[in-house]
């Protein structure tokens, strides 16, 4: 009923998606797995219609179609269950399940909310849910929140000819154990009134709930599988593909660290809902690569290491000195410690701000004195930063927003390096730049390395996490479910994505 | 070079030069000294308060306690003045010291309930402002109280270049405003926070600890206004400081101070009061009616911030 013809989508340069071929059909539960960029969410937009495809066709009960928008899409039988979920906490589930529909329930002017409740009643008995629909949706749990969503989606049977097609994206990823069982009856039960399309990480539970597989990779359906035919480990193997290069991940060149100065120490630490019990010591020019899908905790581990959050349960020692106590960003800074955030443009730069200014806005300390800046040694420093790390820009004085990618990263490098920083963390360093800067953010990587500076990386890639990595720590759902030793064994991307998913 | 140099950042100072050439036309006595004395006079105390909410705007707070923070600000000076004397000659001067001090601590506390006790600038501020009005009518008992020093009032009557005392203090201070924006910590870390409040605090700004030393800085400037709004009146009351919330405000973001934050700076409140000193100087010049003048002043505003600003970068507007 829903058809994709050889459908591709470019960002620029970038080539997110190349002829796709893809079918969901009556009443089918359609799987949709690929590991982080394989062009999952890309596909997913252009199916309910934020994206809209560059070529290629779509069928909609064999009639060629597009979607212009997600209310388009949505008019066409195309719902979407949002992972972050789109129900606003502070009106009443029947406001939301009927926003935006008001004029159905108008009488005299004002909306009759008797009957917007009779509606909303039979709405969320679709999805076998008993509650008051006048209370505020806040109020309710994370899955009968998500429950309303699905009834919301569903609610669209009546108001089109066609059929339905829902797509689940990670639906399970907050659910427990249970309520993932409910869900996935749930979903049984409907697809006698609708198609799913159902995105997760979690491998067992797309074999489990699915009829048929697709898997991406680099932005092309590398497999297709039934369900009843499909292997974790084939897919996983699909996923990463084959043959890779390991003369790409130049592991000659990651040198051996001191296993006799513990730097930081982590010690079954927990934050609630976030990560728990996890433990590892980091050693002076060490790197730690932590791997995981979005949302499974890395960020949330790093952020705490950073004093942005206050751990729950466990302990952090810092330089192997119990007096240490990081409780703010401001005392990691005076203790040494740097951080890169991932979205470089939103929080690794000041983008009013020139170069010097953004090197020098975690030391000020040092270029002052009485509260006084002094402008030359400022200058200085960013000179001398700006030849050691070749940083393409006209000047100092340049405002950072107006250079390259690369460059913006390694002014943010710079800003920790040249305050002497002992720990760095880096998370996606290498999201969004070309081939070139990749490069040079691994030598930047490795020069730290050398100089006994420990390290955690976000990798963006398996690749990246293989070739710059000591040790790789596997976060799985806020655990941490696999180290593994990259000096003692070769470890292989197949290796990671089976730990992960 | 110049491929960047965008317009709209000198459009401040083409409006204000518009303006001049507009009123010189309608009538010639505007180009004169002695109206240009009277726009500084008018402007001097103005600018002090465009200049502490200036700091406050940069990093992306708003601070309406000005009208408050001036009026009991200029009463305190007033009774302390008396106190030590009733002249500058005999001790007087303590009393700017003892409100220059009390400026600054208000304005430390109106920061501190902001940023400590996490209520929103506008709403913490704008309490701390009626406190202030309130405080001043409590210690006037609703009066005036005078200050009849020939040599304070020298801030006026004394005449350099044409130009009072009083105008000399105030280039003084927005000298000293350039330094504060450009060449300290302080003064730095107002546009990080600004720009990026989550950044900063990745990069270690103290950001409790700035906030509450910009609203005090604020303070400090609000006080010196009140003094200076004495110098010119001779006399504080409760409603000394009135109207200049709007109005410095209205100068800052005519000046092209971004109310979102980090854009702009000192110079930019200066351009915005000399703007607005201009036109109300001008359209009493040419004699409108004040209650046109108001709108005018309205209009300018918005027409300011979309000549003036980059808005398409802004996500959205609340």
């Amino acid at each position: 009923m829903l058809e994709f013809k050889n459908v591709s989508k470019e960002f620029g340069p970038v080539k997110a998606l190349s002829n796709i071929n893809f079918k969901v059909n009556k009443g089918e539960i359609v799987g949709l797995v690929g590991e982080n960029g394989a062009g999952k969410s890309t596909l997913m937009k252009i199916i309910f219609g934020a994206y809209q495809a560059d070529s290629g066709t779509i069928l909609v009960d064999e009639q060629e179609t597009r979607f212009s928008s997600p209310r388009d899409a949505m008019s066409q039988g195309i719902g979407m269950v949002f992972q972050e979920q789109s129900l606003i906490g502070n009106l009443s589930v029947m406001e939301n399940l009927f926003l935006g529909r008001e004029q159905e329930f108008r009488k005299f002017g004002l909306i009759d909310f008797d009957k917007m409740a009779d509606a909303s009643r039979a709405q969320l008995a679709k999805v076998g849910l008993d509650i008051d629909p006048r209370v505020e949706t806040s109020s309710l749990s994370f899955s009968q929140r998500q429950l309303i969503e699905l009834a919301k989606v569903l609610s669209l049977e009546e108001r089109i000819s066609g059929d339905l097609v829902i797509l689940l994206d990670e639906p399970t990823s907050v659910l427990s154990e249970e309520e993932v069982g409910l869900l996935f009856e749930l979903v049984h039960k409907l697809r006698e009134r609708a198609a799913f399309i159902f995105v997760s990480h979690r491998l067992d539970e797309v074999i489990r709930l699915s009829d048929r597989i697709y898997v991406l990779k680099d932005g092309e359906v590398v497999d297709e599988v039934d369900a009843d035919k499909a292997e974790a480990s084939k897919i996983q193997a699909s996923m990463v593909g084959r043959g890779i290069n390991t003369e790409y991940y130049r592991q000659d060149e990651r040198l051996p660290f001191d296993k006799n100065s513990p730097m930081l120490c982590m010690d079954q630490a927990g934050l609630d809902r976030k990560f728990h019990d996890i433990s590892f010591t980091l050693h002076a020019g060490e790197v730690l690569c932590l791997v995981g899908t979005e949302g499974a905790g890395r960020e949330a581990i790093v952020r705490t290491l950073f004093g942005m959050h206050r751990l729950k349960t466990g302990t952090i020692t810092y330089f192997d000195d119990a007096e240490v106590k990081i409780t703010s960003p401001h005392a990691a800074v005076a203790h040494d410690i740097g951080y890169m955030p991932r979205e470089r443009k939103v929080e690794g730069i000041f983008a009013s701000m020139n170069v010097a200014e953004n090197m020098t806005s975690s030391q000020l300390g040092s270029y002052s004195q009485f509260g006084l800046l002094n402008k030359s040694d400022e200058f200085r420093l960013a000179a001398d930063w700006i030849k050691r790390l070749s940083i393409k820009t006209p000047s100092a004085r340049t405002d950072c927003i107006r250079l390259s990618g690369g460059n913006q990263q390694k002014v943010v490098l710079a800003k920790w390096r040249s305050t002497g920083s002992r720990i760095i963390m880096l998370d996606h360093p290498t999201r969004g730049l070309d081939v070139g800067a990749k490069e040079d953010v691994y030598a930047m990587i490795r020069e730290m390395s050398a100089a006994g500076i420990a390290l955690i990386v976000i990798p963006d890639t398996f690749e990246e996490a293989i070739g710059l990595g000591h040790n790789i720590a596997v976060i799985k759902d806020g655990r941490m479910v696999r180290t593994f030793d990259c000096l003692e064994q070769q470890v292989t991307p197949f290796d990671l994505v089976s730990a992960m998913t | 070079m110049f491929r960047n140099l965008d317009i709209k950042a000198f459009m401040p100072v083409i409006v204000l030069i518009v303006l001049a050439v507009f009123f010189t036309i309608l009538n010639p006595n505007f180009m004169s000294v002695r109206n240009f004395a009277r726009i500084a006079i008018a402007a001097s105390p103005f600018l002090m308060v465009a200049i502490g909410v200036t700091f406050i705007i940069i990093m992306g707070s708003i601070d309406l306690s000005m009208e408050g923070s001036v009026a009991l600000s200029a009463v305190i000076f007033c009774f302390a003045f008396l106190f030590f004397g009733g002249t500058l000659g005999s001790g007087g001067w303590v009393a700017i010291i003892v409100a220059l001090g009390f400026g600054a601590a208000y304005g430390a506390l109106n920061g501190f309930i902001h940023a400590k006790l996490l209520i929103p600038s506008f709403m913490s501020s704008l309490a701390m402002g009626f406190v202030g009005v309130g405080a001043t009518v409590l210690l006037t008992g609703g009066g005036i109280v005078r200050i009849d020093d020939d040599i304070f009032r020298m801030l006026l009557t004394y005449r350099f270049q044409g130009f009072p005392l009083m105008v000399y203090v105030a280039i003084f201070f927005l000298v000293v405003g350039i330094f504060i924006q450009k060449k300290t910590i302080l003064g730095r870390n107002l546009y990080a926070i600004g720009g990026a409040e989550d950044l900063a605090r990745a990069s270690g700004v103290p950001v409790l600890k700035t906030r509450v030393l910009a609203f005090s800085l604020a303070g400090f400037y609000y006080a010196l206004a009140g003094v200076l709004q004495v110098a010119k009146l001779g006399q504080a009351e409760s409603v000394t400081g009135a109207n200049l919330m709007f109005l410095s405000i209205t100068a800052a973001v005519v000046g092209g101070v971004a109310l979102w934050g980090a854009i702009g700076g000192v110079v930019n409140a200066l351009i915005g009061v000399l703007i607005v000193t201009v036109i109300n100087n001008g359209m009493v010049v040419i004699g409108l009616p004040d209650y046109i003048q108001d709108g005018v002043l309205g209009l300018l505003v918005i027409a300011a911030v979309i000549l003036s600003t980059n808005r398409s970068a802004v996500k959205f507007v609340k």
